[in-house]
Order: structure tokens, then sequence, then C-alpha cells
């Protein structure tokens, strides 16, 4: 059982990544455990975004960014010339600040649009993962009488959690979520806030998070990322949750949390 | 004080703006109406002379007062149809290139050069088809056709160059710059969010254009693909060159036929009686039909496309 979590912990080192000459975050090592949700907190502009981005390897996508350092998923590299980035990003799923269904796809074809990737035809079983998927997104009540609108149709809360269910469909070990419920009203927040209390056991989760609350209501473990003098992001501290906001131990997390900047 | 805020006339500017625009609009609705009107009044000796009868007929024989539009009609929407069957996909696929694929370095530079294709003018496409690829066209690639398939009745007749073939080729290479320009501009529209979502699914380079960013454009470049359609049916002197211009309707690729637009440009300077006039104003009325018609089947398509999804 152990070794099967530790296939999910990601072990970062020494990460610092940019686009041109701009350096978004810099040096940072962290170890987010397997099966816990990790917050990762700190100002606009502080890389967050860049950093959670590096570990399904989705910020190479972007023209002129670049990468260095080491990210290990269950103790393989993931930066390594010979990992297809294809492959890792069916383990390291991903939810937007946004919620993006394909508009032109149903709620169902929303749910299996990545199963339908990398091979021809349409592969078996789909119609039970539809509903699996869709009942681990706590999504399953709402629409399971409407499967055939367009996946734009739904709210946005119930869109996020179908881009949710979209990713949980792949089966992967980590979920990505960046800032996740900052297009959402509260309802909608809570909801997925408790989602994600449900999901963490059997994956792990990585939260990009704006809203301090938030971290602090559902994470197990915090990072908070600062920008140095350079503007680049460094990792401030790291630490399971409770310690972050009772306790820091660096001045400077201290005055975030506490809401003197920021 | 309410007195002042309900005063109407407070909005003079606005409403002087208001119906200035209502009369530009009405002016473009009233001069259709007016061509059309026109058409209608010029074609009408012919309409009453000949009825129903004109659409459906094949023989065209302006001596004997004999005057027949299906062929041309075959031909246009035939030689349309075809360079877009060739056009479309070609377009669509250099625009995915142009707007996922393409370093930046390449990218202007290319798109620059798709949209002066689109610049040329028509008579030098035609002269460009005469001189280059009709000699091609006849040997070796329609020779070679015949020769191999030549058991298909859409190869059976003899190669000659002009004809049919030619004008489509000609046809799909003049659309080919409005297919792309249009569809590469609908696909760089497309949110990168989209992107990003079938990427984070473990999904390729080409699965993402193909599978996200043209799914969201689509509606926009069957839209474009529709604009050269029309592009093409109205196109005139290059097809006139090319097409070899006679009024048959032929199953086989290489027979000379004939389209409305062709046929009006072609024999209005020999049209010496009055029912000849007005034959050939006929025919550019149904060309205006031809082309509401493709139209509307085409929004009809984009319409049932988008209420599907």
């Amino acid at each position: 059982m152990r070794d099967a979590n530790e296939s999910r912990a990601i072990q970062i080192e020494e990460l610092t990544a940019g686009f041109g000459s701009f350096t978004a975050v810099r040096q940072v090592s962290l170890r987010i455990p397997p099966n816990k949700i990790t917050a990762i907190i700190g100002p606009s502009g502080s890389g967050k975004s860049t950093l959670v981005r590096c570990l399904n390897r989705l910020h190479e996508e972007v023209r002129g960014a670049w990468m260095q350092g080491r990210v290990r998923l269950g103790g393989h590299d993931i930066f390594a010339t010979d990992v297809d980035p294809v492959q890792l990003r069916r383990r390291v799923g991903m939810v937007f600040q946004r919620p993006n269904p394909f508009p032109t796809m149903s709620v169902a074809e929303n749910v299996v649009a990545g199963l339908r990737l990398n091979r021809w035809g349409r592969p078996a079983g789909l119609d039970d993962r539809i509903e699996e998927s869709l009942r681990r997104a706590a999504l399953w009540e709402q629409v399971k009488d409407k499967l055939h609108v367009s996946g734009a149709s739904l709210s946005g809360g119930q869109q996020q959690r179908l881009c949710i269910a979209r990713a949980l469909a792949v089966e992967p070990d980590v979920l990505l979520m960046d800032e996740p419920c900052s297009a959402l009203d509260p309802v909608a927040t809570f909801k997925i806030e408790e989602l994600m209390k449900e999901l963490a056991e059997d994956i792990t989760i990585v939260i990009v998070t704006h809203n301090m609350q938030q971290a602090a209501r559902v994470s197990d473990y915090t990072a908070f990322l600062m920008m140095g003098e350079d503007r680049a992001g460094e990792l401030v501290e790291f630490g399971p949750t409770d310690r972050i906001f009772t306790n820091p131990s660096d001045k400077r997390t201290e005055d975030y949390i506490t809401g003197r900047f920021g | 004080m309410i007195r002042q805020l309900s005063r109407p006339h407070r909005n003079r500017g606005d409403r002087i703006f208001q119906g200035w625009t209502w009369l530009m609009a009405a002016t473009v609705l009233a001069l259709i109406g007016l061509l059309l009107y026109e058409l209608v009044l010029g074609a009408l000796p012919a309409i009453s002379r000949f009825g129903f009868g004109f659409l459906t007929g094949q023989t065209w024989n302006p001596v004997s007062g004999q005057f027949g539009a299906l062929p041309a009609i075959y031909g246009t929407v035939v030689s349309s149809l075809l360079a877009l069957a060739i056009a479309g996909p070609v377009g669509l696929l250099a625009a995915i290139y142009l707007a996922e694929f393409a370093p930046p370095w390449l990218d202007g530079p290319l798109s620059f050069l798709i949209e002066l294709l689109a610049t040329i003018p028509s008579v030098v496409f035609g002269l460009w088809g005469l001189y280059v690829l009709v000699p091609v066209l006849r040997s070796p690639i329609e020779t070679t056709l015949h020769n191999t398939l030549g058991f298909l009745p859409l190869l059976g007749c003899t190669p000659l160059g002009l004809g049919m073939l030619a004008a489509v080729a000609i046809l799909a290479l003049m659309i080919l710059p409005y297919v792309t320009a249009v569809a590469r501009d609908m696909l760089r529209a497309v949110p990168d969010d989209q992107r990003e979502a079938m990427l984070a699914l473990g999904a390729t380079r080409w699965e993402m254009a193909w599978k996200a960013v043209v799914p969201y454009a689509r509606s926009g470049i069957v839209g474009g693909m529709m604009l050269a359609l029309g592009r093409a049916v109205g196109e005139t002197m290059a097809v006139t060159m090319l097409i070899g211009n006679r009024p048959e309707i032929s199953a086989c690729l290489f027979s000379p036929s004939y389209t409305l637009a062709s046929q009006i440009a072609n024999e209005f300077t020999e049209a010496t009686t009055d029912m000849y006039v007005s034959v050939l104003i006929e025919l550019g009325l149904i060309l205006f039909a031809v082309t509401l018609i493709l139209n509307g089947i085409a929004r009809l398509l984009v319409w049932r496309v988008r209420s599907k999804s």
C-alpha cells in the first residue's frame, strides 16, 4: 500500500522556470506528499501557476518557455529526454482557473474526451466510465438526464465539476488545480472543496489558490511562494497547513497570512 | 427635474445618427432590389417565351433561336463544388499548420504569400492556366488518367487540356487563399484555454488542433468556405479562358463545358437580337439564384451543426 502511494508523490528539486529572459520561479525544492492536498499560496506574480504547470509540463507549450532542475513523479524524472509529455499528462491531470469544457461536445463526450485520445475508434466501456467519472465529480445526479446537451450549457460550478470529471476519467495519479474556484460563487466553491477532500483518498492534489481561507480549509500541506528582488518567485516556506497558519517560521509568511501585504 | 429627464429630443444626435445608419442600410437593400428588378425586367421576354423549359433545356443554338440553360447551370455548380472539394481540405490543413504549428519566422512570410495569391487578377490566373496548366494537364496528367482508368465515364473522353478539369483546378487555386486566410483567423481566435484543456488530457499537438481547436472554430470555417464557394460560382475571366466554352453536359472531367458567368461574358458581344440579349440576362438572373440557393444551403448547414451541439 505504501509503495502504491509513493508512485503518486512528487519531488521537486531546484526547479527554475520562466519565459525568455524572465525568470518566473527560482530554485524551488519541495516534496509533495501522495494522497494529500497541497496548497500553493502567494501574492500575484509569485510564480504559483508556473510552478504547477511544470508538473505536467504544460509550461513548455508556451512560446519561449524554459525550465531547469528536476521533478520526480514516483521517483521518475519527468524532465528526462525519454519521457513523453503526452503520456505524462495522462498521469497528471489539470483543472484550470476558468471552466473550459469543449463547447461543441456534449456533457458525456466531454467526460470521455481524454479516453478517446491517442487511439483509433471508440474504446469499450465508455458509458460506464462516463457515469463513474461524473459520480466521482459529484455531478451525476444533476446531469444524468442531460448527458447529450452541450457541456457549455451547464452552470459555471457544474462546468468546473465537468472539467474535474473529464480529468478524472483518464484516471490520473495527480490532479493539479490552478485556482479552480476563482470564477465560482461561494456555494459552487464549497462543493468543489468537499469534492477535493474525497478525491484525495485516491489521488494527490495540488491546488494553487489566491484565497488563504481556502488553503486553510482544504489543504494538508501549504507552500508559500513570494517574488524575490528581481520578481522571480521563490519558495519561502513549506510545511503542514496547521503549522504554516498558526506558527509560521518565516516573518514574510506571517505577514502574508495575517494580511499585512499581498 | 423629472420633466427634463424624460424630454425625448434630448437625444437628437442619437436619432440623427440612427436615421442615417438606417438610410445607409436601406440603400444597400434598395440597390439589391433594383438590381433584381432590372434583371427580371430584362429577362422577361426570354422568360415568357421559354418558361420553365429554359432551366431544363440542353440545346443552345442562337441561330435557330433555341436556348437552354441547363448545361451552364450544371457547369457552374459542378465546377464550383469540385473546386471547393479540393480547396476546402487543402486550405483547412494549411490554416491548421499556420495557426498551430508554424514557427513565427515562417508564419509571417507564408501568410503574406497566401494573401498575395488572393490579389492576383483573374485574367493573370487565366493566362497562367492557358500557358502552364493546360499543357501539363493534357499530358501527362489527363493522358495518364485516361489510359489507366479510362473505363470510368469520369475519365473516358479524349484529354484536351481545356475543359472542366482545367477550370476546376484554376478555381481551386483561386479560392484557396480565401479558405486558408479565413480558417486561419478563425483558428487563431480560439481561446488558449481550449488548447490547454486538450493538451492537459494527454493530447498530442495534432489531436489538440483537430479535436479542440477546429471544432470550436467550425462554424466560422464553414462560413469562410461558403464565401469561397460564392466567389467560385461568380468567377468569370479565368474560367472563360480555360473551361472550353461548349454548352454540353458531360460526365467526363476532360470535356469542354460552360458556366453561367462565362457564357454571359463570352456571348454578350455576339448577342445581336433582343431575344438573345434577354436570354443572357436571364442567365444572370439564374446565377443570382444559384448563389442565393448555395448560400441558403450553407447557412442551413451551419445552423444545423450549431443547434446539434
